[in-house]
Formats: structure tokens, C-alpha cells, sequence
């Protein structure tokens, strides 16, 4: 059946008011999309009672589509926030703007303009659609990321000597002995119990094709195996043109590398191209949703100090972080997107169960730092543009901006997106000494130029970030029995939403799915009051 | 989960779990997520620090607090800081997935007599004595992990 957008859409709204969400999730796959995500389009909410109204706390992306879609329902919206500027972890750090940590260390970003870092949230999946769709409804401009680089490099301190090998020949050499090994395998009859005649001829023909094997089923130096891998002298014109192969690595050189793990990471259905970033800065969907506020909605440097709730509304009371005036905010409802960190050190008006659920919610750590080069050497010098190096120093990988290619000028690097223990560590360093070990270790990928073009670099350590002291909730098997369902129940008049109440944890993804589920069960909740 | 079983289970999610078990978008670099310290100053250094600070006094506006673990009265019951560890507590992870009960022991002794004046040393055996009596938690769900 040929259906057009609009009538698909009719027939999902009709399916979803009979049968309620699992009905319309089920439909939709067999309509042939979703599976990969369980948005169903903008909530559609309607009809506010006259006066109705919301207080909306935390500006982040779960915030911000709350308010959005709860004004053009017709509630009166007010949102506070704690920082001085709108957006929560989807930031972006700019030239002039200032980093404060707990303890006190300051730094002063010195990017040139139009350069940036996005410490948070940097890549976008294709099949995140609930931001995708709140991107192009709000006018933001996106741009490819580029994920996949076989071109960059993998380096492992004990494999070949430390020195970083290209990806494309890693991946296409493991790929090969693997292939050859399997062969040898099937052609000793050592698999013909697992696989019939019938099948091992084209597993044969397969492994043939695609890992490259000679006529012995060997995997060996050839210009065959060096159009994938790349050459010694690659093809050219005229009386040089002929080119020479490059030399296949041994199988336990290759071992040592551990290139599986990329090769397995980028078939990560999280990670897997196409991806998008916003043009100029992750923070451009944050600055989308405000620009399309009206204006006063967001009362920013407003720190929340106080929840309470009766039978008539939710107080919220505040003090002005910059005048130290305080005050109180009322409304009917309440969404509530302060992260756990914060939200289960607050004096809150909520059941001891949802208190319990804040407090059973550890967060992840993360530090990113950004590095600004004199020049695109990574272009000029290397052919890199975009994607990521990969080392198993602290440092985890460096990732090339996805912008301004061939431009003259400086350039912002990814110079560390460390997590776990390595996280903990680069965190536990002063600014100063963040950058300085980034440099030594990333100088591992360019050696002549990494010194030599560096002119200044800011770091984000998450877990030293005041207003939310780490990175994303965790939440286990055992957890999630226990208290999900706890924490994001409606709580009297107020509902928690963010990548928290979610699982799709961390993502940006899950803070907007989070806020349309809320959101959406508020408006049933004031509807039938 | 069965108790006592609990150790042998850390130390078996170390492999699986990876960097990737807590950082929901993760770097690919795939590295083991151990830090090799042994010393219980070095452990300080490269895991604690990070949150609560080098001097250990915390820090962070009214109401978006990181505890202080230098002066602290608490950690005079040394299963305290152990069982924090094990454990966990509000927005702070456990670390069985990152520190052998040798490294949580030293960490512990360290913190216990360096920032406070508890002498008396954390052991290895105090860690599993802890660790015995406690479910363990079980391993970060990561349905959108990228790993």
C-alpha cells in the first residue's frame, strides 16, 4: 500500500488513540520504519485549560522541548535555570567564555572565532529523529560528522614499536588473516560438521573476495590486496605510472593492535554513519529552542532552591545567583529536569520512593579538551579530514574537526575524550596539566607539528562541573527493577524528565524522549482535573 | 546474585564492562579501564581526586555539594569508605569495576590516614570481609552504549 506522509501519520494517530503506544509501535514497524526509535512525531497536545501553567526547571534539552510544546498547547510557561546561559550539557565553548570548577580552577577559552569545542553531546546518530526533527523545526543547521576515517589511525603503546598505524590497513590485514585462516579451516574438513558442501563453497568464494586471498587462499602482498589497503607508490600517470604494493602486516603484528575493537565499535548501532553535528556548535539546538521561546520564558542565573507541592500547584523557590535576590515561582505543574546529582541534595516535596530512585542514580565522568593548531596539518600533511586516532593512552582518542576543511587558519582538535579510570585521572589534573598531557600523548599521531602549531587549549572535566557534578545518570539491571519506574511516575503535581528518566541514557535522544512521555501524561493529568 | 560471590564477579566484569560500562557515548579506544597504581596515595591521585578535589575537601555551591573526605568523622569505621567503594552512594559510583580489593584497601588506608588521623590500615581481607556481606551491583545496563 502507497501512503503519503500525511495519511500514514493519520492512520498511526488512529491506531495509537485505539490501542494506546505498543499498538502504534507495532504498526509503525510493520509500515516499514521505526525499530529505531520509538518517537511517533511531536506530542500533540491541545486545548489547555484557559490559565493553566507549568514551571519548567533546567533549561537542557528536556526543559527546553517541554516548554516549546507546552506553550503551543496554550499553557503559560516559566522556566528556570541555574546557569547563564540556556542549553545544560548541550554546550558548546567558544573564545572568551569562561570554565569554572568545583574547587575553583577558571579558565578562559582562547579559541580564535568561529572555532569551538563541544564537550558534551558532539555527534549526532541518523536515527536519533526526535532531535533530527526538532533540528529542522527549528531552523538548525546541520552538517555531516565525519565518524568513519580510514584514513586516521590506531596506536597501542606495545604494538608496533608505538608507532600508530592507518586503520585501512589494519582493519583490511585482520580482515585478511582471518579470511585465510577460516579457509584453511573449511579446506581441512575441520569445519564440515558445522557447515554443509553446499555452504562451504560459498564461504570459500566468500572469503576469497573478501578478505583478499591469493589462488593458494593465502593472504599476501599484491596490488589486488593494496587497492584496499593503499600502496607503496600509489597509482599514477605516465612513464611512473605503474604502481607498488604496500606489505601486508603479519598476524601477530596485526594481534597486537587490537583493531577489532574499532572495527567492532564503528558497526555500533549508536555509532554507525551517516551522523550529523549542528553547523557551528552542539549548543545552536539549545539557542534554536530559546530563540523560538518567547521572550522571558527562561530566567537564567536562577538557582532552585526549594520544591514544594499542595493540592492547588507547585512552588519553586530561587535565588538570583548574580543580584542574590530570591523569590518564588507557582504554577499548576511542575517539570522538573535537574539532574540527579543535584536534585537528591534539594529540599523537594516528592515521595521517598522517587527520592530513593535520585539517590540509587551514580553519574559517569568524562573529560574532553579542545586544542587549538595554528594550521590543518592533519590535512595538509597526513590526508585526515575528520574522524578519529585512536590510542589506548589517557588521552583515548583525537577527533578532527568536521569543519572549515582546507581552510587556512587556526583550527580547533578534539584532543581528549577520556572516560572511565582514564577520565578520573585527566579530571584530577589542573587545566594546565590536562592540556600538557594531551599534547605529549597526542603528539604520538603527529610528531613534527603537534608542539610546534599548538597556541592554547581548554578542558571540561565533567565530574568538577558545578551544576551537575558528572557526565549521565547509571542505571543497572538491579536499578532499573527497583526504581525506574519509581522516578518517572508522576509525583502529585511534578515530573521528572531528562536522559535520566530514559533508556536512552547519556544520548540527547533520551532527554527529549524523557520530556515528550512527561509532558505528555501532564497534559492528561490537567485535562482530566 | 548469590553473596560472596561478589569479588569474583567484579573482577570478571573488569573484562566485559571496559570503559564503556559507565560513558553512555564512548571513545572507541577501547583501552583497559585499570589504573595500575598500587600505591594508595597514586590510587587517590588518579580516581578520587577527580570529584574530591587533591586537599580531599570536596567542594561545590549549597545544595550541588562533593562531600569532604579530609576531617571527616565518618570514615573512623573503616567499613565506612569501604562499603562506599563497594557500594556507591548518590551520584558517587562503586569502583569494583575499576579497583582490585587491594587497590580499594590501600585507597582506603591512605585516605583514612592521611587526610584524617586513623592510622589503623584497611586490608585486603577487610574489602572482601565487606564485600561478603553486600549484593553486588550488577553491571551498568548500556543498550545505547556504542560498544
Amino acid at each position: 500500500m502507497e501512503m503519503t506522509g500525511q495519511t500514514r501519520r493519520d492512520l498511526l494517530t488512529m491506531i495509537g488513540k485505539a490501542g494506546g503506544a505498543l499498538a502504534m509501535y507495532q504498526a509503525m514497524t510493520a509500515l516499514g520504519h521505526a525499530a529505531e526509535t520509538q518517537f511517533t512525531g511531536p506530542p500533540k497536545l491541545s486545548g489547555a485549560k484557559k490559565g493553566a501553567s507549568v514551571l519548567v526547571l533546567g533549561s537542557g534539552l528536556a526543559g527546553m522541548v517541554a516548554a516549546y510544546e507546552l506553550i503551543k498547547a496554550g499553557y503559560k510557561v516559566q522556566v528556570l535555570e541555574f546557569q547563564d546561559r540556556p542549553g545544560g550539557r548541550n554546550y558548546s565553548v567558544r573564545g572568551g567564555d569562561k570554565i569554572v570548577e568545583v574547587g575553583g580552577a577558571t579558565q578562559t577559552v582562547g579559541f580564535a572565532p568561529g572555532n569551538y569545542l563541544n564537550p558534551g553531546p558532539w555527534r549526532i546518530p541518523h536515527h536519533h529523529r526526535t532531535l533530527l526533527h526538532y533540528c529542522k523545526s527549528l531552523g538548525v543547521e546541520l552538517e555531516p560528522f565525519i565518524q568513519m576515517n580510514h584514513n586516521a589511525f590506531v596506536h597501542r603503546s606495545d604494538a608496533f614499536g608505538g608507532k600508530p598505524q592507518r586503520y585501512k590497513e589494519l582493519a583490511v590485514d585482520f580482515k585478511g588473516h582471518v579470511s585465510e585462516l577460516l579457509a584453511k579451516s573449511l579446506n581441512a574438513g575441520a569445519l564440515d560438521t558445522a557447515v554443509s558442501g553446499e555452504d562451504k563453497a560459498k564461504l570459500l568464494e566468500g572469503l576469497r573476495e573478501w578478505g583478499v586471498l591469493d589462488k593458494n587462499m593465502a593472504y599476501s602482498s599484491s596490488l589486488s590486496v593494496s587497492g584496499q589497503r593503499g600502496y607503496d607508490k600509489a597509482p599514477g600517470g605516465g612513464v611512473g605510472g605503474a604502481p607498488t604494493p604496500s606489505m601486508v602486516n603479519k598476524l601477530p603484528d596485526v594481534l597486537s593492535s587490537h583493531v577489532w575493537t574499532q572495527m567492532g565499535f564503528y558497526h555500533s548501532y549508536v555509532m554507525q554513519t551517516t551522523m550529523f553535528q549542528p553547523k557551528g556548535g552542539m549548543d545552536m539546538i539549545g539557542k534554536g529552542f530559546f530563540k523560538n521561546l518567547p521572550a522571558g520564558t527562561v530566567r537564567l542565573n536562577t538557582k532552585v532552591t526549594k520544591i514544594a507541592q499542595g493540592d492547588t500547584g507547585v512552588t519553586a523557590s530561587w535565588t538570583d545567583t548574580k543580584t542574590g535576590a530570591t523569590g518564588e515561582a507557582k504554577a499548576d505543574y511542575c517539570v522538573c529536569t535537574i539532574p540527579a546529582t543535584i536534585l537528591a541534595q534539594m529540599d523537594i516535596q516528592i515521595s521517598d520512593t522517587k527520592k530513593a530512585a535520585l539517590k540509587a542514580l551514580p553519574y559517569s565522568n568524562s573529560v574532553k579538551i579542545g586544542l587549538e593548531m595554528k594550521s590543518r596539518f592533519w590535512e595538509e600533511n597526513y590526508s585526515i579530514y575528520g574522524g578519529h586516532s585512536f590510542t589506548d593512552q589517557g588521552i583515548a582518542l583525537l577527533s578532527y574537526p568536521n569543519y572549515n576543511f582546507f581552510k587556512d587558519g587556526p583550527s580547533v582538535l578534539l584532543g581528549a575524550f577520556a572516560g572511565g579510570a582514564k577520565g578520573y585521572a585527566m579530571a584530577g589534573m589542573t587545566p594546565e596539566q590536562r592540556v600538557e598531557t594531551a599534547l605529549t600523548q597526542g603528539a604520538v599521531f603527529h610528531p613534527a607539528e603537534y608542539r610546534r602549531e599548538f597556541m592554547n587549549g581548554s578542558s571540561v572535566a565533567w565530574s568538577r562541573m558545578p551544576w551537575i557534578l558528572g557526565c549521565c545518570a547509571t542505571w543497572t539491571e538491579q536499578t532499573r527493577e527497583q526504581h525506574y519506574q519509581n522516578l518517572v511516575a508522576a509525583d502529585g503535581r511534578i515530573f521528572l524528565a531528562g536522559e535520566h528518566a530514559s533508556y536512552y541514557g547519556c544520548w540527547m535522544e533520551g532527554a527529549l524522549l524523557s520530556s515528550i512521555d512527561a509532558i505528555t501524561r501532564l497534559h492528561q493529568k490537567a485535562m482530566a482535573a | 546474585m548469590r553473596r560472596g560471590a561478589f569479588l569474583l564477579v567484579a573482577v570478571g566484569m573488569l573484562a566485559l564492562a571496559g570503559v564503556a560500562g559507565r560513558a553512555q557515548d564512548v571513545s572507541g579506544g577501547g583501552s583497559a579501564a585499570t589504573p595500575a597504581a598500587t600505591e594508595g596515595r597514586q590510587v587517590y591521585e588518579e580516581i578520587c581526586q577527580a570529584c574530591h578535589m587533591a586537599d580531599a575537601k570536596g567542594g561545590g555551591g549549597a545544595g550541588a555539594q562533593i562531600p569532604a573526605l579530609a576531617g571527616n568523622a565518618k570514615l573512623k569505621d573503616k567499613d565506612y569508605i569501604v562499603t562506599l567503594l563497594l557500594k556507591g552512594r548518590g551520584g558517587m559510583p562503586w569502583f569494583t569495576e575499576m579497583l582490585s580489593p587491594a587497590q580499594m584497601a590501600a585507597v582506603s588506608t591512605y585516605v583514612r590516614g592521611h587526610f584524617n588521623a586513623y592510622p589503623e590500615p584497611v586490608t585486603e581481607a577487610d574489602v572482601k570481609r565487606v564485600a561478603a556481606t553486600l549484593d553486588a551491583p550488577s553491571k551498568p545496563d548500556c543498550m545505547t552504549c556504542g560498544n
